[in-house]
Order: structure tokens, then C-alpha cells, then sequence
């Protein structure tokens, strides 16, 4: 009894238990190191520099409409992106993983290609075939749908470099998926639409989600191929990044750092909250 | 409803899973396929479900061509080896699956679907566990839920997939039982799939024995253990003690020796007795058609076996008798076997 509680005390302070995996303390520490290293100690400058306005100068700074604007067009282009990704990046996921066609391998090869290429070549190359004289652009123009130069630019630039991050984070999903569960709903008297619909989509929510969750931050972060097909028109169609590299530039580096900071802290709620949900929607999957 | 499967044949590749199999299954009739792996059995019942086709031949219920159908409207309640439980559903909206994917003027209310679940739940004795999620349970319970969702549908006929196959021996056991049961007081017409004699045995009105792709033996579990068709059935099915033997000009030898056996009509060349062990006594090595030394002797509970090392025609082969538990017997002396009941068939059969 007495010794049982001695070690149950302890236990409640040190979040250290016993355990047969070794190497614990070291694991925690270096991933603490790590992390400071690498992410804490710069956000914490970044949060530092911003001290150095006064607080009604800071949200002067963030309130002010050009920046508020590119805010918005920042995230609700990134968050549109990442919707469009989940929607065609599944299709295409589902015909790498469900269908032998031949080209498969190289299609499966071709999806990565937006982690690769620099994103100012991308955002080159989708300017040349989207400008109005491009040869997508000359096809749309006369629909008039201008995307070059526009936020539907952003929105087309985005979705080239999100899309891999959806496509690989589901494809394993499904691969795993065994077929005895669409056998088995077939069985039941499910129709084909019923069967994705209610056994399989289910299934591969939660990295679904995930997936999501990287394109949407990958869509917030993206600068390189943005500003090519953007057009940067303040205002319109110009990204929280690329206002923070004209603030920079203008030497105003308290005022760049203030929007980073709105930046990071948006971005840390969104991708929470998406985290969170993704964990629950697994966990109700999962459930051991 | 009846079942026929009329000259089914099925390949992979190059692998024959089956070879022009014919099959009846009675009205309401539980009917075992029995078979050691590789014999076919799971490639039968999943083309009897609609899972797979057949490269020749006809599958029919109740007379009407059940191949011009798919699986979602042949009606049959299927239950998977691992369950295929959608871990994404409670257990009630597993079972309920089958109804809710009705739709239009097959549309089940509401108020049915959830009658019929607590029903069907009550019935396979989980009606407490209808809001867990299917990872939450144990085997059996989860054994429990795929049979109640494959019942869900009504189904015509039930098929089993190896349904006790990842289950713990006394588990399998009770729940073997209590299917046996269930058959009795709702008799759908069910097939299954096992590599278990003992559960084939046990719990079928008949069983079928496969291997090879091929149909070896219909019959009922007394049959097939009393009267083996083929040598194939007398080896898997129930301890077998094969003696080599040889048939020369109808009468059986023991290398040399000529004995007082009957060939049963058996082809001139290399032969096999086949008999239970308990059909084999133990006698005077002088007397006896076959001898053999004794190498070892063990007892587990009421039963005792002996390994005895006898002359064949490929040099020793070790045969394991049943010893009765009052005879004594010397590890290293040698001991006469008289088989009182027993089978020849051509040892390449």
C-alpha cells in the first residue's frame, strides 16, 4: 500500500513513466532543443520586434484597410484552394490508387512535381499560359474570364502547389483500405455512390483533413509563384506576404512584423481548430 | 431457398481454384465447404455471393439465373472472415446499414429500421452494446454484429466466410454452438466455409469436402468420417494410420509378404491402407499383417498414442496408433498392427 502510493506520487509530478521504450529524456530533449532552435526562438523575435511599436500604433498598422484586405485575400484564397484540392486532388488520388491505367506510374510521378519545381517558375509559366495572349488565357478571354493578374490567379497558383500535399496525404489511406468493406456494402445492398459516399469517404476523413490542413497552409505561406500572376494591385489582388516584402523594403520593419504576427497567429488558430477536428473524426474511426 | 452451382470452373492465372464443380444445397439446409487452403472453397462461396464470376458454368437459386445479377441484388447476407465492420458507424447504424441504403419506394421509415435492429440485436444477444463503435469490441461481439447486419437484409441465403477463423479456441466453441441454434430457429438456407473438421462436423447438416478445386465428397458428417469416398477425405478428415501396402494381381502384400487383407477391388500397383487409429489393434508381431518398432509413447488425458517405425516400400515410415490405456508397451520393442476396419486405395490417389 505505502509503496504503491510513493510511486503513484511521484509519478503525479514527473510526467515521466515507466516504460520499456528507452530513451525518453533524450528523444524530449533534443526535440525541445530542436524546436527552440528552428521554430520558438525566431517566432519569438518576430514577436519581440513588434513590441517596438505601441499597441494603438499596432492596430493602427493591422486595421488599416490595405493591410486587412491582404489578409483576407491571403487566407480565403489559400482556404478556396485548398477546398478545390480536396475535390480534384481525391479524384485523382482515387485513380492512382484504384485504377491500373497505362501512364500511371508517370502521372503518380507528375503530382509531385509542385513540391519541386521553384515556385517562381510556376508562377512564370501559369502567367504565360493565363495571360490573355496565353494559350489558356486566349480561350477564356473571349468567355470573359480574365484569371492572370487577378485573384483567380492567386486562386489557380495555389491550387498548383497544393495539390500534392492532399493527393500523398490520402493516397496511402485508400491503398490501405481493404476492398472486403465495399464488398461488404455492395453486399448490403449498397449502390456504387452509396458505398463511397457512406463507407469509404468516412473512412478517409481524417487525412482528408489533413491534407486540407497542408494546402491551406501551404496556400498561406505560398509568395514565389503568387506575384507573378497576382498582378499585386494593393487593394485587389495583393497577398499578406508580398505587403510584408513591400514593407521590408520601405524599411518599415516594425510594420512588416506586425502583420506577420497577425499572420502567424491566424494561422496557428485555423490550423488548430482543423487539427482538433481531424483528430476527432479519427478518433471516432479509429476507436480502440 | 435451393442453391445449384452447375459445372463451375474458375481460374487465376495460372492457379485452377476451381475445376467443373457441381453442387446442390437443399431449402433451408446448413451446408459446410470444407477444405484445407488452396482448395477452393472461399473461391466457391464468394462466387455463389456475386463477389467473383466464374470463368465457365451456372449459378442458380431457386432455379432463376443468379450470375445475371450482381451481388446488391441477389440478396445474400454475407459474412466476412474478418468482419469488414465500418469502423466509422456504431453498431447499430452497422446493422442498420442494409436498410438505410434503401431508397425511393424500398425507402425503410425510420421507426422500422430501428424496430428491426433492436430486434435483430436482441436476437444475437448485443442489444447492450448498440451504441459502441465496432473497435470497442471484443472478437466474438464483433463476430456477433457481422452476422446481425448480414440478417438485417432479409437475406435469402447466408453465407459465412471462415466466420470463426480469428477467434480463440473456447470462443469458437460456444459460438459454434450458438449458431447451431440460430440456424435451428430462423432456417435460411446457409453455406459456409471452413478449413475446422471438427466445426464442419459439428455444426453442418452436410458437408462438402474440397480440395484441389474439386468437389471430393458430399454427405453428412457421418458420412464423410465413416465412409471416406476418396483417400483424400480419409486423410483429412478424423486421424488417419496409412500403411503402405501393394496390390498385385487383386491380392494386397506387404513388401513381400501377401496378406490376409482385402484389396477392395483396388488397382494392380502401390497402395495405401487407410484406417482410424482406434480401428487398428495391437497384436503379435509375428502375427500380425504389419509390424513396426515402437519409438516413443505419449498420453495426453484419455488418450495415448505410440510413433512406430514400420518398413515401406521408401524405406521407414513412422505411423502414429492409439494405444488402449491398460497395454502396456516398450519404448524400442517391436509390435504387430491388425487393422479390423480400413480403406486401400492406390497411393497415388
Amino acid at each position: 500500500m505505502g509503496h504503491g502510493s510513493v510511486t503513484a506520487g511521484r509519478q503525479s509530478i514527473s510526467f515521466r513513466r515507466r516504460s520499456v521504450i528507452p530513451g525518453f529524456g533524450l528523444t524530449f530533449g533534443l526535440t525541445v532543443t530542436w524546436l527552440s532552435l528552428i521554430v520558438l526562438i525566431p517566432l519569438a523575435a518576430l514577436v519581440l520586434k513588434t513590441t517596438e511599436l505601441s499597441f494603438e500604433r499596432f492596430v493602427a498598422i493591422v486595421t488599416a484597410p490595405r493591410t486587412l484586405h491582404a489578409l483576407a485575400v491571403s487566407f480565403g484564397i489559400s482556404f478556396a484552394a485548398a477546398l478545390v484540392n480536396a475535390v480534384f486532388g481525391t479524384l485523382v488520388m482515387w485513380a492512382l490508387v484504384r485504377y491500373d491505367f497505362p501512364g500511371r506510374r508517370l502521372v503518380d510521378a507528375i503530382v509531385d512535381v509542385p513540391f519541386a519545381l521553384p515556385t517562381a517558375v510556376a508562377g512564370i509559366a501559369l502567367t504565360a499560359l493565363y495571360a490573355e495572349n496565353g494559350w489558356i488565357g486566349s480561350l477564356l478571354a473571349p468567355l470573359g474570364i480574365k484569371v492572370a493578374f487577378t485573384p483567380l490567379g492567386i486562386l489557380v497558383a495555389l491550387v498548383f502547389v497544393g495539390l500534392p500535399f492532399v493527393v500523398r496525404t490520402v493516397q496511402p489511406v485508400l491503398a490501405d483500405l481493404d476492398k472486403q468493406y465495399e464488398e461488404a456494402a455492395a453486399s448490403l445492398g449498397a449502390s456504387r455512390g452509396q458505398t463511397i459516399w457512406r463507407v469509404v469517404l468516412p473512412t478517409i476523413w481524417p487525412a482528408l483533413l489533413t491534407g486540407f490542413a497542408l494546402a491551406f497552409a501551404r496556400g498561406i505561406g505560398e509568395y514565389g509563384s503568387v506575384i507573378f500572376i497576382a498582378g499585386n494591385m494593393p487593394n485587389v489582388s495583393e497577398i499578406a506576404p508580398l505587403l510584408i516584402v513591400v514593407r521590408l523594403e520601405e524599411f518599415r520593419y516594425a510594420d512588416a512584423t506586425a502583420i506577420a504576427v497577425v499572420m502567424l497567429a491566424t494561422s496557428f488558430i485555423l490550423l488548430f481548430i482543423i487539427n482538433r477536428l481531424q483528430q476527432w473524426t479519427e478518433r471516432r474511426t479509429t476507436e480502440r | 431457398m435451393t442453391i445449384d452451382v452447375v459445372g463451375v470452373s474458375k481460374r487465376f492465372k495460372s492457379f485452377n481454384a476451381l475445376d467443373n464443380v457441381s453442387l446442390h444445397v437443399r431449402s433451408g439446409e446448413l451446408v459446410a465447404l470444407l477444405g484445407p487452403s488452396g482448395s477452393g472453397k472461399t473461391t466457391l462461396l464468394r462466387i455463389i455471393a456475386g463477389l467473383d464470376w466464374p470463368d465457365a458454368g451456372e449459378v442458380r437459386f431457386d432455379g432463376e439465373d443468379a450470375l445475371a445479377r450482381t451481388v446488391r441484388d441477389r440478396n445474400v447476407g454475407f459474412v466476412f472472415q474478418h468482419y469488414a465492420l465500418f469502423r466509422h458507424l456504431s453498431v447499430f447504424e452497422n446493422v442498420a446499414f442494409g436498410l438505410r441504403v434503401r431508397t425511393g419506394k424500398d425507402k425503410v421509415p425510420d421507426a422500422a429500421i430501428r424496430a428491426r435492429v433492436s430486434e435483430l440485436l436482441e436476437l444475437v444477444q448485443i442489444d447492450w452494446l448498440a451504441d459502441r463503435y465496432p473497435g470497442q469490441l471484443s472478437g466474438g461481439q464483433r463476430q456477433r454484429v457481422a452476422l446481425a447486419r448480414a440478417l438485417a437484409i432479409s437475406p435469402r441465403v447466408l453465407l459465412l466466410d471462415e466466420p470463426f477463423g480469428a477467434l480463440d479456441a473456447k470462443v469458437r466453441k460456444e459460438l459454434r454452438r450458438w449458431l447451431r441454434h440460430l440456424h435451428e430457429e430462423l432456417p435460411v438456407t446457409s453455406l459456409l466455409v471452413t478449413h475446422d473438421q471438427e466445426e464442419a462436423l459439428e455444426l453442418a447438416d452436410r458437408v462438402v469436402v474440397m480440395g484441389h478445386g474439386r468437389i471430393e465428397q458430399v454427405g453428412t458428417p457421418a458420412e464423410v468420417y465413416e465412409n471416406p469416398a476418396t483417400a483424400f477425405v480419409h486423410d483429412f478428415i478424423g486421424e488417419t494410420l496409412a500403411l503402405p501396402a501393394e496390390v498385385r494381381a487383386g491380392r494386397l502384400y506387404a513388401g513381400d509378404r501377401p496378406l490376409a487383407l482385402d484389396s477392395q477391388g483396388t488397382a494392380d500397383g502401390p497402395a495405401r491402407l487407410l484406417a482410424r487409429p482406434h480401428d487398428v489393434d495391437f497384436a503379435d508381431p509375428g502375427d500380425a499383417p504389419f509390424a513396426g518398432r515402437v519409438l516413443a509413447v505419449r498420453t495426453f488425458g484419455p488418450v495415448r498414442r505410440a510413433d512406430i517405425e514400420i518398413a515401406g516400400r521408401d524405406g521407414p515410415v513412422v505411423v502414429e496408433a492409439a494405444v488402449p490405456l491398460q497395454q502396456d508397451l516398450a519404448t524400442g520393442g517391436l509390435i504387430g498392427l491388425l487393422p479390423r476396419k480400413y480403406r486401400v486405395f492406390a497411393a497415388s490417389a
